[in-house]
């Protein structure tokens, strides 16, 4: 089990935290326009790297807010753990 | 002479009788169960796994192989409990396993005649036609160990939690000398044992005077404040950041006078800033002909119960050795008055030192020899002796024969940490080499045999300072090198076929030999982990211990390889067996999971409601009158809603508050259904979609405000609804101004359903107009209800005039009690969730899981207003994918049953071809069924591809080897122009 760094409670257990998969999948501005092709990759494709992914995490059992965690997926090495803070546009 | 006169670490003033197979005989305190069976002369204790081989104690610790009993009797009976490490108690109840019908006489140690016929991989060749399910059972009850008992343990079980700055496994010397360093200079020190009283290999052999004085040392560790001594406590699983599981023996060792209610034992989960792994090393077994026999015991071990329990298991001794350390053990016996008949080395020559030790005891050395052949059949009696590589050979008569092939350093904690391990030839053994997390391995479990070197070593590695990251070891010194060559140990892995005929047992737990280990390796199976897995070595409780190195050793000469280009398996957790009942701990029966009570549950009880679990709410599944069925009871509840009332327990329905200025522009993008435009006070039904277009959830959003919302989530996903709408608005919507919050628990529902509901209504008192001109179907009003400040909305789930109460939980009994009365006049009746799925089936309302899959959008199910929304809600494109748009898509539709008397079975799926037999093409599935009282019709909800085309078309559903014909409807089946819910 995993001890995570939540950016605003400081290190929990796993159990309390929920993963919520690959960061900064950006969901396409105008999907309509989209192609099938296109809006395939951002619902289905994601990394799979052996080694440092940027990942969502959400504080469940605690503060309930989601960051941002840099995890190695060979070693479990935690590098960083930030807010989501920066807006990226959204729905457009 | 079994039990030394005098010695040992036993307490002879306390005396203790226990049974063994029905045998009554006596130990001390301070006796393990096979130091007791030893003391008794009982070397004979179980039958080997595959061969019901007569088999005994080899060892003293965990390793040991063989010694699994049965314990106790009844619920609180134990099976494969270890004799050796079972704490001897008053009245202990001790029993064989894996034999019929006595240990002696063990009808199917026939297996072991017949061996040649059944070697590894046997099974997986034989038994695989026509299915290996025929033979299973069979072959399961043959084989194995103890029998799991299926009556409810009545002990109790615990967990617990903590935090540590340096984990100290193991209480032996160097244990003990890294938690004196730790603690003296401030660290919070746990320091965990699995023995009854810590010191380790001190309680049995000395260190020549450098080991810390064992009663001064625990003594001052133990009135040290930031110091925590678990004795009987082992560290069994080693996972990601330094948490370590502990599996500790609370009052096992007690028996009977174990007291009422406390817990028996307790699981740890530490999280350690750093672990010492001090978990000594194993000795492993010299691999020769009939190798398994009672009496041949591991040298150590025997040194072991000869100190700790002055217990000698024979009269007259043989030594088989490649090591100079082997020695000691029978300089041991020989001064303790024991005979040895003689020392067999595969060394061409020791020291001179043991051989002046040698000659002053008159004890006979074969050097460059090996032993090829043992005697005996329950008990060993005699061994053959072979000159190295092909005779000649000399028989000794004795009942006690002492192996040492060397030691193995116990890195299963290491290994399962991520660390990785490194072969040493010198040593020839598996030794720590990169810590992958915040762990060192000191004294024998890091290779160090020589006592003074790890010592300091200990008290060095225990110095280093902390790192703030639980995967770093801050010093580089990670495995350090061996120094000096103290186990003088020579490589020898099997006898030669030159030299000795017979089995040559490997894996004692599995009964593998060299000829199995030889045939996965003929057979190709050249992997350690195929190995493994084609021959069984390694596995099962045991995960080879003493048989580990050996194996591999073995496959590495069978396949031309060295052993460090063989490898190891992966050591897997737990490194010993650990109850399940310690697993489980508290989290059984009522605690095994939470579970939500309605805030009227109470009522429920008192109404002898027959309560179930619906997506983890305690929920009334009907109200069965006293000697009415199930059956009836949920007709009568339907019924009477369809012609008088009913009131139903809604709470669990969820009620999650969306509000601020952005709240519409919000809904509107999670929700499939168009919110804008919608008025105060008015409602509509809703569906929620995943990106990928598929129904997430349906239900009903009332908007309260100008800019407030109530969203009513479905009971089964309200939380997974407030959690998901939260995830898109803190990471795709951050700047929006809107906040979620999930208040079903804050409030209950009440639903009045039936004809006759505005009138109850009506009597238990309200401010609000309740005439339909003014307040209609899907609208909601605030007022008082029995004086209870109220939200009341006009939905219906069961298709009549219905309004359900909204009030705060506190409230719910007072509201219940209140609208019972107001309709006793009315014969009013409470409803199950039986009777209101039954009523929701009428009117064709479906339920989001049941009546859907993780397929189903919500053009399937009839959603298809979404089409004029601008707003680009959650799962939009994905409904314009063609596969989203295919005529062919699995509809919902009704089914009216051909029969109208036979219920049409849900899960049965609907033929393409109705004289098609099974395995054959489908094109949909049933998702809900009943016989509808109401309607006196067998009917059900169903996924049918294309459906909506097929209105009248007989199809043919087959479930169970039946098939049901029934006819494709419109839905609802109930009240299609709605003018009952509208009334």
């Amino acid at each position: 089990m995993l001890l995570i760094p939540c950016p605003f409670c400081g290190p929990r257990a796993q159990i309390e935290f929920a993963y919520g998969g690959q960061s900064d999948i950006v969901r396409p501005k105008t999907p309509d326009a989209a192609s099938d092709q296109e809006w395939a990759e951002y619902l289905f494709f994601r990394d799979n790297p052996k080694g440092s992914h940027r990942e969502r995490w959400c504080h469940r059992d605690g503060c309930g807010l989601w960051f941002n965690l840099l995890r190695d997926t060979v070693t479990h090495r935690i590098a960083r753990s930030s807010p989501v803070d920066e807006p990226r546009g959204g729905n457009a | 002479m079994a039990r030394m006169p005098h010695g040992g670490r036993i307490d002879r003033t306390q005396p203790l009788s226990f049974t063994f197979n029905g045998r009554h005989l006596r130990g001390f305190a301070g006796d393990t169960l096979a130091s007791a069976l030893l003391a008794n002369d009982v070397t004979l204790v179980g039958r080997s796994f595959k061969y019901h081989r007569p088999r005994g104690v080899m060892a003293a610790g965990v390793e040991d192989p063989s010694s699994l009993v049965h314990l106790g009797i009844g619920a609180a009976g134990e099976p494969n409990a270890r004799a050796t490490q079972v704490e001897l108690y008053a009245d202990l109840v001790a029993t064989s396993q894996n034999c019929w019908p006595s240990l002696r006489f063990d009808l199917q140690s026939g297996f072991d005649a017949v061996h040649r016929l059944i070697p590894a991989g046997f099974y997986y060749k034989t038994f695989i036609w026509p299915r290996w399910s025929l033979y299973e059972g069979a072959i399961r009850r043959s084989a194995g160990l103890g029998m799991a008992q299926n009556l409810r343990d009545p002990d109790v079980y615990t967990h617990q939690y903590a935090h540590c700055d340096v984990l100290i496994v193991g209480g032996g010397p160097c244990g003990l000398r890294a938690a004196e360093v730790a603690a003296a200079r401030g660290d919070r020190v746990m320091l965990v044992d699995d023995q009854r009283e810590l010191g380790g290999s001190l309680l049995w052999r000395g260190a020549g005077g450098i080991a810390p004085d064992l009663p001064a040392t625990i003594g001052a560790l133990a009135t040290t404040s930031n110091v925590q001594i678990l004795a009987r406590t082992t560290a069994v699983g080693y996972y990601d950041h330094n948490l370590v599981v502990m599996h500790q023996r609370l009052t096992n060792h007690l028996g009977k006078a174990a007291p009422n209610g406390t817990p028996r034992e307790r699981l740890w989960q530490v999280r350690a800033r750093r672990v010492l792994v001090a978990t000594g090393a194993t000795e492993r077994p010299l691999v020769f002909p009939d190798n398994d026999r009672p009496g041949v015991m591991l040298a150590d071990s025997v040194l072991h119960y000869l100190r700790r329990y002055a217990v000698v298991p024979g009269r007259r001794a043989v030594l088989f050795a490649n090591n100079d350390p082997a020695y000691q053990a029978v300089f041991a016996l020989a001064d303790a008055g024991v005979e040895v008949a003689g020392v067999v080395d595969i060394r061409a020559s020791v020291s001179d030192a043991l051989a002046a030790e040698l000659a002053r005891r008159g004890i006979r050395l074969f050097s460059n020899s090996a032993i090829c052949a043992t005697h005996g059949r329950q008990r060993v009696r005699a061994v053959r002796v072979g000159a190295m590589p092909s005779g000649p050979t000399t028989t000794l008569a004795c009942d006690l024969l002492l192996v040492s092939g060397g030691w193995a350093p116990n890195v299963h904690l290491f290994s399962q940490s991520g660390g990785k391990l490194r072969f040493d030839d010198a040593q020839s053994c598996f030794r720590p080499a990169q810590s992958a997390q915040a762990v060192q391995c000191i004294g024998a479990a890091n290779g160090l045999f020589d006592s003074a070197i790890a010592l300091r070593e200990a008290a060095t590695t225990a110095l280093a300072p902390a790192s703030a990251d639980l995967l770093q070891w801050p010093s580089a010194g990670a495995g350090a090198p061996g120094t000096g060559d103290p186990l003088a140990i020579q490589p020898f892995w099997r006898v030669p076929r030159g030299l000795g005929h017979g089995r040559q047992w490997v894996d004692f737990h599995n009964d593998v030999t060299v000829d199995d280990i030889a045939l996965a390796a003929r057979e190709n199976f050249v992997s350690v982990e195929h190995l493994k897995r084609y021959t069984g070595t390694g596995m099962a409780p045991d995960q080879g211990k003493t048989s580990n190195v050996n194996a591999l050793a073995i496959l590495a000469l069978e396949t031309g390889r060295d052993i460090a280009a063989v490898g190891t398996t992966t050591f897997r957790p737990p490194v010993v067996p650990v109850t399940l009942g310690a697993i489980a701990g508290r989290h059984i029966g009522g605690l095994y999971r939470a579970r939500r009570l309605l805030p009227a549950h109470s009522r429920h009880v008192s109404m002898e409601a027959m309560i179930a679990d619906y997506g983890g709410w305690m929920r009334p599944e009907a109200y069965p009158l006293p000697g009415e069925s199930f059956e009836e009871a949920v007709r009568r509840e339907g019924l009477a809603v369809r012609t008088r009332i009913g009131l139903f327990d809604a709470s669990s329905l969820g009620k999650i508050e969306v509000a601020g200025p952005d709240a519409e522009r919000f809904l509107d993008h999670v929700l499939v259904t168009r919110v804008e435009g919608m008025t105060v006070g008015q409602i509509r039904y809703f569906v929620m979609a995943k990106e990928q277009g598929i129904v997430f959830d349906d239900g009903v959003v009332m908007r309260l405000g100008a800019d407030r919302y109530w969203v009513g989530a479905s009971s089964a996903h309200a939380a997974h609804v407030a959690q998901t709408m939260d995830e898109w608005l803190q990471c795709e919507w951050p700047t929006w101004q809107v906040t979620v919050t999930d208040a079903t628990r804050q409030w209950a529902t009440l639903a009045l359903a039936g004809p006759e509901s505005r009138d109850v209504l009506s009597t238990a008192g309200t401010d609000i107009d309740l005439a339909a001109e003014r307040f209609p179907h899907m609208c909601f009003r605030e007022g008082l209800v029995a004086n209870m400040p109220a939200r009341v909305a006009r939905v219906s789930f069961s298709g009549e005039l219905q309004y359900e109460i909204n009030v705060h939980a506190g409230h719910a009994v007072t509201l219940w009690d209140r609208l019972l009365a107001a309709g006793a006049s009315e014969a009013i009746q409470p409803v199950g969730m039986e009777a209101w799925l039954g009523l929701r089936l009428e009117k064709g309302y479906l339920v989001v899981g049941i009546d859907t899959d993780g397929t189903t959008t919500p053009d399937d199910v009839g959603s298809a207003a979404w089409r004029k929304k601008t707003a680009n809600f959650i799962g939009r494109r994905s409904l314009m994918r063609p596969h989203a748009l295919r005529p062919d898509r699995q509809k919902l539709v009704g089914l009216l049953g051909v029969d109208p008397a036979k219920r049409l079975p849900v899960g049965a799926h609907i033929l393409a071809s109705p004289s098609a037999l099974p395995p054959c093409a489908t094109v949909g599935r049933i998702t809900s069924s009943m016989l509808s009282a109401s309607l006196g019709q067998s009917v059900a909800l169903a996924l049918l591809a294309n459906g909506r085309a097929r209105i009248g078309e007989t199809v043919t559903a087959y479930f169970d080897g039946q098939r049901h014909m029934a006819t494709v409807v419109p839905l609802p089946f109930y009240d299609p122009q709605g003018a009952r819910l509208n009334a």
